[in-house]
């Protein structure tokens, strides 16, 4: 028992280093690829690194008109994410904190996280920081039901809400991910992702000071530390979401435990998968304009109809 | 023992009721009575059921009454001693408010009064989850809903306050109307008046009546809890009345309708036919929808609060609804689950909307408007209420590690589950149900960002509101137990999930907890083979390690390097209150995306000197349409006016008339009973 309990510490420890070492480099290969894409030079994929350090040594300034929600919340933001990280297989089937929740946890933990960003969005005071936790909260809201029908649908077929279990069933079957409902439901995850993300169609990452943002007005009026805390999350949430969406649906490579050399064949397939995916990303991105807000809700309703379609198929497949 | 604690609780609920009426001449000692003996109560009666729930048996109390139909009967089994429980815990967060809330009405308004009917009304309400006797429970039930009027309309001299009693009573009286129709075909069933003799009997009625039977009950106990669409009255009465019955109103009276309903459907029936658990689980998610979706467009905080009554009965009641359908399909494990799940929701809800009005109330009492347009910056003003309002924002919202994120998540898997059986109407409804709890969940939390955020942070956007004080010691110490219940429910989930076995034990004969009760009591699992499992107490271990570790120090080194500056106000001259985000912005992209259903109508007028770019002032108006009202009650209360009209013929004001109309009414009677 108390072995087990061991195993499970250093599964974290590692699961934990992965992410928060991984995520900025996802972004910064996003924005290169984008570039490249676009036949712009662009910046280094280790960018987002160097703009964290940055950032960490810098000094901030806290509106006058903020209360301690302006500073508790990216710490809230940041753990939060980070537990819901831990909550999902990315290298070995097993996650290293699977007992403590499921996908149903790892989304309501990335809720809270959201939650607490958009009360600091209003905090300041500022005009700006409302819109953002308006439009913020109103997205999130309109993806969650097309988001709860895919992964009802993963979870119907290997009848549990437990991320292990999830992944553990899709195990073996190489080939799986080509069923209707499996395709269905992963297109709709696909909509979500892009949601839940903020990237375009639906938020431009890049933006800064336009009447069309969403995310990045809402945490405006962070800068230095906490900024760098915000920016960190996000990428860690993007991190968590495009895992979450590869290993579910196309389990390859993963590993039965987190140890020895196949964890290093394990963390390659991730990055391999995560290389494809974030090409995806990159596609979608360019090829695409930003929508308009109130366009926005029809892109979530081909998703839910998507999740729909997915929940029929299970019964005739 | 147990009859003697509850007895007690009881006598001292009553006397406290009397004796503060007889202090109607000195406010301040009728204020401490009212309020001590409400608590006191309390305590005798959270004494007496969490040993009932324990003890498994059920305890019987008969006190002899003189008359062969009525009976003083008092049966005291676990689901009612369930239902004391959340009573008592709430009653006595609440009466410890009372001390402090009611002192700024001394003098103003007749406080023995108050003290009466809340007494009466805590005292009715155990008597209505205890009452095993037709009679009694009627007359429980008709003391708790006079007593709700009369503290409903306290505030008598506004005329909202008067029109919501007004409805509240017509509604009520409706309901109890159906509730009676509905257990006199029971008697004549049983041909007894007690509540044992019903057990299992409406399953052997015939399809039709069974049928009527359930209809009648749902929507007479539906009115009580807030079921849409027989809804109307919460919304208006909940925010009239005085927050600390506004607390008790929606933590607990609204209850006593799913009381009803679990008692009807788990005790009355067996195994019903699948068509009613279709029903509840249809009526709980379009509740649980529309609350949240009018809870949204609400600027009035306490009103806000009252739709969010609405959207949590609709969420108890997809427990409810999927443990009736496993139950038709032989799945008792499964129905024990949804059972345990809308259950645990109902305690969660009467803890966590219980704080929130509490916390509304002591904003409400100090800023004078209910309007949170009119509030903001109250968290510096008010550091105590905004932390216990913000974790009542957080539970209510379905975020973990609280208690609403456990109940919820029961349900989820509960709706899940059912995806595992055969039939295949209920594999296409629990999905879709499930992913409707999901966009009522998101947009619950949108709309606690907006709850909490537009009274509580950024500036003061009126003078009542940069005035306002911290509200007095005793009402802190209120909101402070039920802040700590969220967070016990929450991180105490399988220490708490035991309670629910006796419940479980005596309606479906399956006990699941040891089944749920995951890693030595670390993780709560839903008993199915493979479910999934949570673990809020792990999550919040982790929380408070890494905040200890990591947080707490790095935040004390960057404080050194940060200074105060102003928020980016787009370069013009300084940030006033007049250019933060409203209520009405805040909403105002659903308010868009849901113009089908809100048919949303607004009036902007401008008036100018130069050029239209420039206005002096500006009036804007803002109003959405009352969907139920308009198009369901008006036609209805229409036709009841013509019929009305109609009927005025007959009444000619002559004695004679009346007489001769007794006397056919007393032939046809006797006629009647001849034949039968």
């Amino acid at each position: 028992m108390s072995g087990q309990i061991v195993t499970r510490i250093v599964e974290s420890f590692a699961q934990l280093f992965l992410l928060v070492a991984l995520a900025p480099l996802v972004t910064g290969v996003i924005r290169t690829l984008k570039a490249r894409l676009q036949t712009r030079r662009g910046p280094s994929i280790f960018q987002p690194y160097r703009d964290l350090y940055k950032l960490f040594r810098k000094g901030m300034v806290i509106p006058e008109t903020a209360s301690w929600i302006f500073a508790a919340t990216p710490w809230i933001a940041f753990f939060s994410t980070i537990l819901a990280g831990l909550m999902i297989p990315m290298v070995a089937a097993d996650a290293p904190l699977g007992l403590f929740g499921g996908v149903l946890a790892v989304i309501y933990l990335l809720g809270l996280g959201r939650f607490f960003l958009a009360l600091s969005g209003l905090d300041t005071g500022s005009s700006f920081g409302g819109i953002g936790s308006s439009r913020e909260m109103t997205i999130s809201a309109l993806a969650e039901p097309a988001m709860m029908l895919a992964i009802f649908t993963v979870a119907i077929g290997a009848g549990s809400t437990g991320l292990t279990e999830i992944a553990g069933a899709a195990i073996g079957q190489t080939w799986r991910f080509l069923a209707p409902a499996q395709m269905f439901a992963f297109a709709a995850l696909a909509l979500v992702l892009i949601a839940e993300t903020g990237r375009i169609p639906v938020d431009n990452p890049a933006t800064h000071l336009e009447l069309t943002m969403i995310h990045e007005a809402m945490i405006l009026e962070y800068s230095g530390p906490y900024l760098a805390l915000v920016e960190w999350a996000a990428s860690i949430k993007q991190l968590v979401l495009m895992t979450l969406l590869i290993n579910c649906f196309w389990p390859v490579g993963l590993q039965p435990l987190w140890f020895g050399f196949g964890a290093l064949i394990g963390i390659v397939w991730l990055l391999a998968k995560l290389l494809l995916l974030s090409c995806a990303i990159v596609l979608i991105e360019t090829v695409n304009a930003k929508m308009r807000l109130f366009r926005v809700p029809e892109l979530l309703a081909v998703a839910f109809t998507l999740g729909s379609l997915a929940l029929v198929s299970t019964f005739l497949f | 023992m147990i009859s003697a604690l509850f007895l007690s609780g009881i006598i001292v609920w009553l006397a406290g009721a009397l004796a503060s009426l007889a202090l109607w001449r000195n406010p301040a000692a009728a204020r401490r009575v009212a309020c001590g003996a409400a608590l006191a109560g309390s305590l005798l009666d959270l004494a007496a059921s969490a040993m009932a729930i324990f003890s498994g048996s059920a305890v019987l109390i008969d006190l002899p009454s003189g008359n062969p139909i009525f009976s003083w009967s008092i049966r005291i089994d676990p689901l009612s001693a369930y239902f004391n429980v959340t009573l008592a815990v709430l009653a006595a967060a609440v009466s410890l408010y009372s001390f402090g809330y009611l002192k700024e009405m001394e003098g103003r308004r007749n406080l023995g009064a108050f003290g009466f009917f809340y007494n009466l009304l805590l005292m009715s309400l155990a008597l209505v989850f205890t009452a095993s006797n037709v009679f009694f429970f009627l007359v429980a039930w008709e003391v708790m809903a006079l007593s709700s009027f009369c503290l409903i309309g306290f505030e008598h001299e506004k005329e909202e306050a008067r029109k919501a009693g007004v409805l509240f009573l017509v509604m009520s009286h409706a309901g109890t109307g159906l509730l009676l129709i509905a257990f006199l075909m029971l008697t004549s069933a049983s041909g007894s008046l007690d509540f044992t003799s019903f057990h299992l009997l409406a399953s052997s009625l015939s399809p039709l009546q069974q049928g009527a039977v359930f209809l009648l009950f749902l929507f007479g106990f539906g009115v009580k809890a807030g079921l849409v669409p027989v809804h109307i009255w919460l919304p208006d009465a909940h925010p009239v009345a005085p927050s600390n019955v506004s607390a008790l109103m929606s933590g607990i009276v609204i209850k006593s309708g799913i009381y009803g309903m679990a008692r009807v459907f788990f005790d009355f029936y067996g195994p019903p036919p699948l068509w009613m658990g279709t029903v509840v689980l249809a009526l709980g998610v379009v509740s649980a929808l529309l609350g949240v979706l009018y809870a949204l467009m609400e600027h009035d905080l306490k009103r806000l609060l009252a739709w969010h009554s609405i959207e949590n009965i609709g969420i108890i009641l997809m427990g409810f609804g999927a443990a009736l359908i496993f139950r038709s399909l032989g799945q008792p494990r499964l129905a024990a689950l949804a059972l345990i799940a809308g259950l645990y929701h109902t305690f969660n809800h009467a803890t966590f909307k219980g704080l929130l009005f509490l916390g509304a109330g002591a904003v409400v009492q100090t800023t004078h408007t209910r309007n949170m347009e009119k509030m903001g910056g109250l968290i510096r003003l008010m550091p105590v209420t905004a932390i216990c309002f913000l974790i009542g924002a957080v539970a209510i919202s379905g975020l973990p590690p609280l208690n609403g994120f456990v109940s919820e998540w029961l349900t989820y898997q509960a709706l899940l589950a059912g995806f595992g059986t055969t039939q295949s109407l209920a594999r296409l409804m629990f999905p879709i149900a499930g992913s409707l709890l999901a966009l009522t969940a998101a947009l619950a939390a949108a709309c606690f960002v907006k709850a909490f955020a537009i009274p509580f942070l950024a500036l003061p956007r009126s003078e009542q509101s940069a005035d306002a004080r911290e509200a007095s010691p005793t009402m802190l110490a209120g909101m402070a137990v039920l802040a700590v219940g969220c967070v016990a429910l929450g991180l105490g989930a399988t220490w708490f999930v035991r309670v629910f076995d006796p419940i479980t034990q005596q309606t479906l004969g399956v006990s699941t907890s040891s089944a749920m009760i995951m890693a030595r009591g670390l993780a709560l699992s839903p008993g199915t083979p493979h479910g999934g499992t949570i673990s809020t107490f792990g999550m919040a271990m982790i929380f408070i390690f890494a905040g200890a570790a990591f947080a707490l120090p790095l935040a004390w080194r960057w404080k050194r390097r940060s200074v105060k500056g102003p928020a980016w106000d787009c370069g013009l001259p300084g940030l006033t209150a007049d250019n933060e985000y409203t209520a009405t912005a805040f909403s105002k992209a659903l308010r868009l995306i849901f113009s089908a259903l809100y048919r949303p109508r607004r009036e902007i007028q401008a008036e100018y000197e130069v050029s239209p770019y420039y206005p002096s002032a500006i009036r804007f108006e803002s109003e959405i349409e009352p969907t139920f009202e308009k198009h369901l009650y008006a036609p209805l209360r229409h036709r009841i006016m013509a019929a009305a009209e109609r009927m005025r013929a007959i009444q000619a004001g002559s004695i004679n008339a009346y007489l001769a109309y007794i006397f056919i009414t007393l032939i046809l009677l006797l006629l009647f009973g001849v034949r039968g």
